[in-house]
């Protein structure tokens, strides 16, 4: 049968050669759509156009690709990329993902919204589209506050910040989304912060050559509403940003928990990778499984036995 | 069964053989002793007989098991209810002898376990009492350590006696299905079955034996309705559905989830509906339409992501095996009660399209045409089905399925420009691009919940909303247009039409002959395209001076019920009226017509 789900798994993203390109590959102009809503100087710009660099740099075509994301003001996301996209639900994004990276091996699937979309509303399908592994990369575009709303609290905002919905400073302990990931078994997690441009362009190559679920935590300023919140992670704002430590072992699960126990700034880079097979492929061994035993027959054929022993 | 045949009072001794044209039985005992795989074997056999068949039972909401029962009702002619009454029951236990007698008709036959059941001794006149010690005499054929085991094989024996059934046959479908494990227990099985084949029915009854069905020209299938839609998503080609589990839907994802992947398909179960939903609108957007489905609160879960799916214009179809609500409500009992939510359901203006199978047949045609409808119009597709339909099992002509299989792979061949919601196709509707597409304008689409322009990008504009919803909305009128009238059943003018939908059209059109026997002028309207509506009902309507729309939900604050309500606003006529009810249970025939007749002042006959 002429199935999607039975293209090859080496037309996905990763194993895209970055030699000698067959076609030219996409200019900014190209991959460029509306332009941004973003307030001036937001941390969300970067990221997109770390994306667009991505896209260009990997020789990532309109039709390889699609865009996702939920609601917020990171998700306007997929409306700026001149490619396939969807804007979902507020909090769903994952799981509309999920269903177009099940069904279209042949894609590769970028989700990118904000930490309330993803820890909040959207809490429990980060966590059961980590732990099934689905081949996808997650951007987060973390900037502690609920941006679209106009600044109420988020699931990450830190303790005592002052927000519309707690005047006299947020009174939950907030996730972190590191340790989150980890436990929820993403098998790709990594932080990165949108000053610096580099690091994110990396920290997104190797997330998208991940086949499995790929985590990226970025932070990313919310100029309107926490303006300065992350200028401890900042050199040029007189803060630090550290590497994750050469010496990290990015498999072992103990040493990437500790060092998302780091206050802030902590650490930047991958800090944990493992290579488990991803629900994608465990899907396809069952299907490629059941249609050996019946190989040979039209799909109407298999129906008619299974209505043959309905008789 | 013939009246004649069965108030016959039982001649001394030898059993005597009736000819019958169709008997109801009802099983009842607990759901662990295999008591549905009794009723089973009686309406697979029917199927290959070429008789009809229909059954109906409950399930216990308990996981341990619990009282249960399985009614059956073959026929050589045409069968279209589980019957009102039972020609004969059989009683497993005390409670189920209690609880059941009611049911059967009088001097009806109730053959009972003499090991469980203390028969009462007032009611001996009034129904013909046979006892068999079930329970020890299947001990005694296959051995005690299987506890109950084997004893609904020993009663499918008795049943078979009783009723002539073809021995050959029976013992086939008992190969079939137990067949393939351990050898003894097969023959275990073939041991309990003629022991209760060989045990002496008694002095006290005759036996029968069905008229001769008339031949059928092509063979029949056997299924439940929940069985019926998944196969129908299969051959409709479907190959990826997501869902989370609840009853009484479970049991379609359970078969897609197995049967799937035989095609180059999956079925995920998921952490909840809204994953459900997104997942399955995602594959859907990717490009083949997908499939989610649930029961009660999982529909609840799903209705902002439908109104998604109407605002970007994603296909989808989504099944809905209603159950008793709100809430938790009556989780194993049937209703239609979720019409409304089916249409309304969601914020904002969304039109999506509502469909509802009458019968297990109707499940299998209506998902490859909920199917087609969806990637017509790129709207989701609501299939109501229910509780009742989901559990009974029915036979029916075989499909062609070389003919009706469908293979909807998604069409990935370049195109020039794509303007995914352009204002201007004469039906409101596109042929969508999807992702792995390239469009060689280099303009590609985003698929958004946002209001949009003609492109998919987002616009705040008064004019373009309002112009998007009326898109919306012709798209569905234009659907209506194409739809067939629904036929009356009966005569097209008269006194009252009943009108229903979904799983009540058997009991209805049995209503109908049976007023009309006695005189009154009765016919029926079913109608299975809930939303949009088909054209064609006003003219109907007008050829009656009652319109009693017949429905499994609650009057509501106004007295018309659900469709009932939406008739009324629709037609605003007086004349209809609603016919509800709301205890969980399928309508009785004799029910409809004694609530048609309560309701209707001047008499049934027509003016
Ligand atoms: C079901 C639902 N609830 C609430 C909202 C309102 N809403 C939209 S975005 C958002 C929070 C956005 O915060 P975040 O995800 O952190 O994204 P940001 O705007 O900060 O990028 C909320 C509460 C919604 N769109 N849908
Ligand atoms: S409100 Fe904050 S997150 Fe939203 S666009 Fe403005 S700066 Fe960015
Ligand atoms: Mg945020």
């Amino acid at each position: 049968m002429s199935n999607t789900a039975n293209l090859s798994p080496s037309e996905t993203v990763a194993s895209i050669p970055a030699a000698v390109p067959a076609r030219k590959p996409l200019s900014k102009k190209e991959i460029a759509s509306d332009h941004p809503t973003w307030c001036p100087g937001c941390g969300d710009f970067a990221v997109l156009a770390l994306y667009f660099k991505l896209i260009e740099k990997r020789q990532l075509w309109q039709e390889k690709i699609t865009t996702v994301s939920g609601i917020g003001c990171s998700s306007r996301f997929p409306y700026f990329v001149q490619a396939h996209g969807a804007h979902y639900i507020h909090g769903r994004a994952l799981s509309f993902a999920s269903g177009i990276s099940l069904s279209r091996p042949d894609l590769h699937v970028f989700v990118f919204g904000g930490d309330g979309d993803a820890f909040s509303i959207g809490g429990n399908h980060f966590t059961h589209t980590a732990r099934k592994n689905i081949k996808l990369t997650y951007v987060v575009m973390d900037n502690w506050v609920y941006g679209l709303t106009k600044k109420q609290t988020s699931p990450t905002s830190p303790l005592g910040f002052k927000s519309k919905t707690d005047t006299w400073g947020a009174l939950d302990y907030p996730i972190n989304p590191m340790k989150q990931a980890i436990a929820a078994g993403a098998t790709f997690v990594a932080r990165t912060t949108h000053s610096n441009p580099n690091h994110v362009l990396q920290m997104m190559e190797a997330a998208s050559d991940h086949d499995g679920f790929s985590f990226i935590e970025c932070l990313s300023e919310c100029v309107e509403f926490y303006d300065g919140a992350f200028d401890a992670s900042n050199p040029r704002k007189g803060g630090k940003f550290n590497l994750v430590p050469a010496n990290h072992d990015v498999t072992d699960e103990q040493a990437a928990y500790k060092l998302a126990d780091e206050a802030f700034p902590g650490y930047f880079g991958v800090f944990y990778k493992n290579n488990k097979p991803t629900k994608n492929a465990k899907e396809a061994a069952v299907s490629a499984n059941a249609m050996e035993k019946l190989k040979g027959l039209k799909d109407w054929q298999v129906l008619q036995k299974t209505f043959d022993r309905m008789k | 069964m013939s009246d004649t045949a069965i108030t016959t009072p039982p001649a001394g001794g030898a059993p005597r053989s009736s000819e019958i044209s169709e008997a109801v039985i009802r099983i009842a005992g607990n759901s662990q002793d295999g008591i549905q795989a009794i009723g089973g074997f009686l309406a697979r056999l029917a199927g290959r007989s070429e008789q009809e068949v229909m059954t109906f039972m409950t399930i216990p909401s308990t996981i341990s098991g619990g009282p249960s029962i399985f009614q059956v009702r073959i026929g050589s002619g045409e069968v279209l209810s589980a019957g009102d009454e039972a020609d004969v029951l059989l009683a497993f236990y005390q409670h189920s002898y209690d609880g059941h007698l009611a049911s059967l008709k009088k001097h009806g036959i109730v053959l009972y376990d003499s090991d469980h059941v203390e028969p009462n001794a007032e009611l001996q006149k009034d129904y013909n009492h046979v006892g068999i010690a079930i329970s020890s005499l299947t001990v005694e054929a296959i051995g005690g350590t299987g506890k109950d085991k084997g004893k609904n094989i020993f009663s499918l024996g008795l049943l078979a006696k009783m009723f002539d059934l073809n021995v050959p046959k029976l013992e086939k479908l008992i190969g079939e299905r137990f067949g393939g494990k351990d050898v003894s227990v097969l023959n275990n099985a073939l041991t309990a079955f003629h022991a209760g084949y060989n045990h002496s029915l008694g002095h006290v009854i005759e036996t029968f034996k069905f008229v001769e069905a008339e031949r059928k020209t092509s063979s029949q299938v056997v299924m439940n309705g929940n069985e019926a839609l998944a196969y129908g998503m299969i051959a409709a080609g479907v190959r990826f559905g997501a869902a989370y589990p609840i009853t009484p839907w479970s049991d379609v994802m359970e078969i897609m989830r197995r049967e799937l992947p035989k095609y180059g398909g999956t079925f995920i179960q998921c952490e909840d509906e809204i994953a459900s939903v997104s997942m399955a609108l995602g594959a859907s957007y990717a490009g083949r339409v997908a499939v989610t489905g649930s029961s009660g609160p999982g529909i609840s879960l799903k209705a902002e992501a439908l109104g998604w799916g109407v605002m970007a214009e994603v296909p989808l179809v989504v099944i809905n095996v209603q159950r008793g609500g709100p809430s938790t409500g009556l989780p194993t009992m049937v209703e239609q009660s979720d019409l409304n939510q089916a249409i309304y359901g969601s914020h904002g203006d969304s039109p999506r399209v509502v469909l509802a199978p009458a019968d297990v047949e109707e499940c299998f045609y209506l998902s490859i045409e909920a199917v087609n409808i969806a990637r017509r119009y790129n709207v989701p597709v609501m299939i109501l089905s229910d509780q009742a339909i989901a559990t009974r099992i029915e036979a029916f002509d075989e499909p062609n399925l070389e003919k009706l299989c469908q293979d909807i792979t998604p069409d990935l061949t370049p195109v020039e420009d794509y303007k995914p919601y352009d204002l201007n196709t004469p039906d409101g509707t596109v042929k969508r691009v999807v992702p792995g597409t390239q469009v060689k304008s280099g303009q590609y689409p985003i698929a958004g919940g946002l209001e949009h322009d003609e492109f998919g990008h987002p616009t705040g504009s008064p004019k373009l909303h309002a112009l998007m919803n009326a898109k919306r909305r012709k798209k569905l009128q234009a659907l209506a247009a194409t739809l067939p009238a629904p036929k009356v059943y009966g005569p097209p003018e008269g006194s009252v039409l009943l009108v229903g939908w979904g799983s009540t059209r058997g009991p209805l059109q049995e209503a109908v002959d049976r007023a009309r026997a006695a005189g009154d002028s009765v016919s029926s309207l079913h109608i299975k395209y809930i939303n949009p509506l088909p054209p064609g009902l006003e003219s109907i309507f007008s050829g009656f001076n009652h319109v009693l729309v017949v429905e499994m939900n609650d009057e509501g604050l106004y007295g018309y019920g659900q469709l009932g309500g939406l008739l009324r606003a629709r037609f605003c006529d007086p004349k209809i009226r609603g016919l509800n009810k709301t205890d969980g249970l399928t309508f009785k025939v004799r029910e409809i017509l004694e609530r048609a007749k309560a309701n209707v002042t001047d008499a049934m006959h027509k003016l």
